[in-house]
């Protein structure tokens, strides 16, 4: 049994079958990839499991606890923190700032009323978050205003958001989309080390397929809303499914 | 150092203090220092405070907070009707009852967001309001509004003689002192000073929720309050805390207003009055610290000078010019004075949204820039979100 299980999942948009039949495995500790051409319904899938949208049909279980019905919080809290697929950031607020909620929110809880404490004042949560900017290489850039940064900073910020929070499952929604080529690689080899040392699972879903080989362990192709083919990487490239797939997405 | 000054909570503290306290010999210059006038800055500065850490903080914008004011207000007149002609009950009692209220119509109206959440409370604020002038007369008293009467039973403090006057530690709420400073007329009234002691606690109390873990969550919602979800916040009850602080302060305000002036009336909770605080925090600055009650004391002051001017001060005013023009101007003039005042406001609202969308602060910060400029020589200094 992997620590996500997907099974039987569909959701439909209007006439848009989104996904179809879905079934889903991921093993603990593994990075498991998920491609396919653009629309294939990856986002959506994700959508699914935090909470975002629910399935018509099927079931997604988690550390065997079903998710559907959770809110997103609690799928939060249960240990799956995402990277969105457009940064979801803490615009008006500073680099610090946004780390540091993600820091309380693993600390204190879903709500916790704390009105007269001082947010400069708590040594643990700033160390906490100056731990994870540094981790992803924004330190330096602390006391900037969110929305200040580039479209890559701005994704390594939502990763240090979801790194500080310790979470069992990453779900990474094109992590290093708008990143330059030198970005991209320290991005990698940041997941690789954190995955070595913390034993996060993680589900990227990625168009740049140096990231995907350099990355997965596993990883499964998807087409018009259902997965086609699953492997590990070495049998990817050759399979005459998968290219088809690219080829006939293309088209579409 | 000005920047330094800016982020002290002490210094914030101590120059918010002196400013407050020293309030009717600052503003006796200004032909604002009288007490009545500064009552209604202290009071209407606190509805504010308390209503910036809604608005300001979460980005909730509620259209229907003077339901909370009047709340307050009748709340205290029944104390002082039924316990005691002290502020102190009456005071405590107005908080908590608004309190109960922000709980109920808070829970309902966040169910939804934006200008739904906006009608919402709109909706139960009127809602309030129709109530008071109908079914619940015989606790509103209807038009005529609630009194305090010297026959009114009040078990704590029993049938004192002559018309009762709210008061605090023995001291009435209209007792005055008159002094004279640098040739000034100088006033210091005990409501005044009551309601400024509490002001000053409710900005400390605002200053501690802007600093802290559940300001910075609340900082987080009107950002992106999907993210926060997605991080693990529960949203929802962190709004609420902040619907109910927020309609705490209204319902002190409104319990002050009745300390000052021992009557309540429903006109305190229409849609006016709303639409009121909601300017004041955006003439002063949303999501500040002083900006509520700067402009708080912006509105009350000009309201003040503006109503009261009426046709006849206006000609004496244009005196110099020959009759028939004088006719014309002063007829043009007259609409936007007394009775018409909100007229003027309105463009004043308007010329300050357009030009300064961050209000008064924004407009205060400019000046220290322009000020400072000449001096550093380089105008790279950091833009520290304005507090
Ligand atoms: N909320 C929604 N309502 C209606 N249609 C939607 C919704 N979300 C996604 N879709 C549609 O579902 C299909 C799958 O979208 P999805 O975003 O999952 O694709 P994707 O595989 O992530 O593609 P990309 O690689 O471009 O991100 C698309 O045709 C999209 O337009
Ligand atoms: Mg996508």
């Amino acid at each position: 049994m992997g620590i996500l299980e997907v099974q039987n999942v569909n959701k439909r948009f209007g006439g848009l079958q989104a996904l179809n039949n879905v079934n889903l495995s991921v093993r603990e500790g593994s990075v498991h990839a998920i491609i396919g051409p653009n629309g294939a319904g990856k986002s959506t899938l994700l959508n699914c499991f935090v909470g975002r949208l629910m399935p018509d049909t099927g079931s997604v279980m988690f550390n065997g606890q079903s998710l559907l019905g959770l809110k997103p919080h609690q799928i939060n809290q249960a240990g799956v923190s995402r990277v969105f697929q457009t940064p979801e950031i803490f615009a008006d607020l500073s680099l610090w700032e946004n780390v540091m909620i993600a820091s309380f929110a693993r600390r204190d809880g879903a709500y916790r009323l704390n009105a007269f404490g001082r947010v400069k004042a708590d040594g643990e949560i700033r160390d906490h978050a100056e731990r994870n900017l540094s981790d992803v290489g924004l330190a330096s850039k602390r006391n900037m205003i969110a929305s200040a940064l580039s479209r890559g900073d701005k994704r390594r910020l939502e990763l240090a958001m979801c790194l500080a929070q310790d979470p069992k499952l990453l779900l990474l929604d094109e992590p290093t989309a708008g990143m330059s080529r030198a970005d991209t690689n320290n991005t990698i080899d940041l997941l690789k080390r954190i995955g070595e040392s913390r034993g996060i699972t993680k589900v990227v879903i990625e168009h740049d397929m140096h990231v995907v080989f350099s990355l997965a362990d596993r990883i499964t192709v998807m087409a018009q809303g259902t997965p086609i083919v699953e492997d590990a990487p070495e049998n990817i490239k050759g399979n005459p499914k998968v290219q088809e797939a690219y080829l006939g997405g293309a088209h579409a | 150092m000005l920047e330094k000054l800016r982020n002290n909570d002490t210094a914030i503290m101590l120059a918010f203090t002196a400013m407050v306290l020293l309030g009717p010999i600052i503003l006796a210059p200004f032909g604002a220092g009288y007490p009545d006038l500064l009552q209604r800055f202290a009071i209407f500065g606190i509805f504010a405070v308390g209503f910036n850490i809604l608005f300001g903080l979460t980005g909730y914008l509620s259209f229907g907070h003077a339901a909370f004011l009047g709340i307050g207000s009748y709340m205290a007149v029944w104390s002082f009707k039924l316990l005691s002609m002290s502020v102190i009950p009456a005071i405590i009692l107005a908080v908590l009852l608004s309190g109960l209220f922000a709980l109920v119509i808070g829970y309902v109206s966040l169910r939804r967001s934006g200008i739904y959440f906006s009608i919402l409370t709109l909706a139960f604020a009127q809602m309030c309001y129709n109530l008071a002038y109908s079914v619940l007369t015989p606790i509103t008293n209807g038009e005529t509004g609630l009194k305090v009467l010297s026959s009114d039973p009040r078990i704590l403090d029993g049938a004192s003689e002559g018309l009762p006057l709210p008061s605090v530690l023995g001291l009435r709420m209209i007792d005055t002192w008159r002094g004279s400073f640098l040739g000034m007329d100088v006033q210091f009234n005990v409501g005044f000073y009551f309601c400024a002691v509490i002001l000053i606690i409710a900005f400390y109390i605002s200053l501690r929720i802007f600093r802290s873990p559940f300001g910075l969550m609340l900082r987080a919602i009107r950002t992106n309050q999907a993210r926060l979800n997605y991080t693990g916040i529960n949203t929802r009850p962190y709004a609420l805390t902040a619907f109910v602080i927020s309609g705490m302060y209204a319902g002190l305000a409104g319990g002050l207003m009745a300390c000052t002036d021992p009557l309540a009336g429903a006109e305190r909770m229409q849609w006016t009055a709303s639409g009121e605080v909601v300017l004041m925090t955006i003439l002063g600055g949303v999501g500040t610290l002083i900006g509520p009650v700067l402009g708080a004391g912006f509105i009350k002051y000009f309201e003040n000078i503006f109503s009261k001017i009426n046709d006849n001060v206006l000609s004496g005013f244009l005196d110099f010019l020959p009759e028939t023009l004088r006719e014309g101007v002063v007829w043009v003039m007259g609409a936007f004075v007394g009775e018409g005042w909100h007229l003027t406001l309105g463009l004043l609202f308007m010329i300050i949204v357009i030009f300064l969308p961050g209000g008064l602060v924004e407009g205060f910060n400019r000046i220290i820039a322009w000020f400072s400029r000449p001096k550093g020589g380089d105008k790279a200094t950091a833009r520290v979100p304005a507090e």
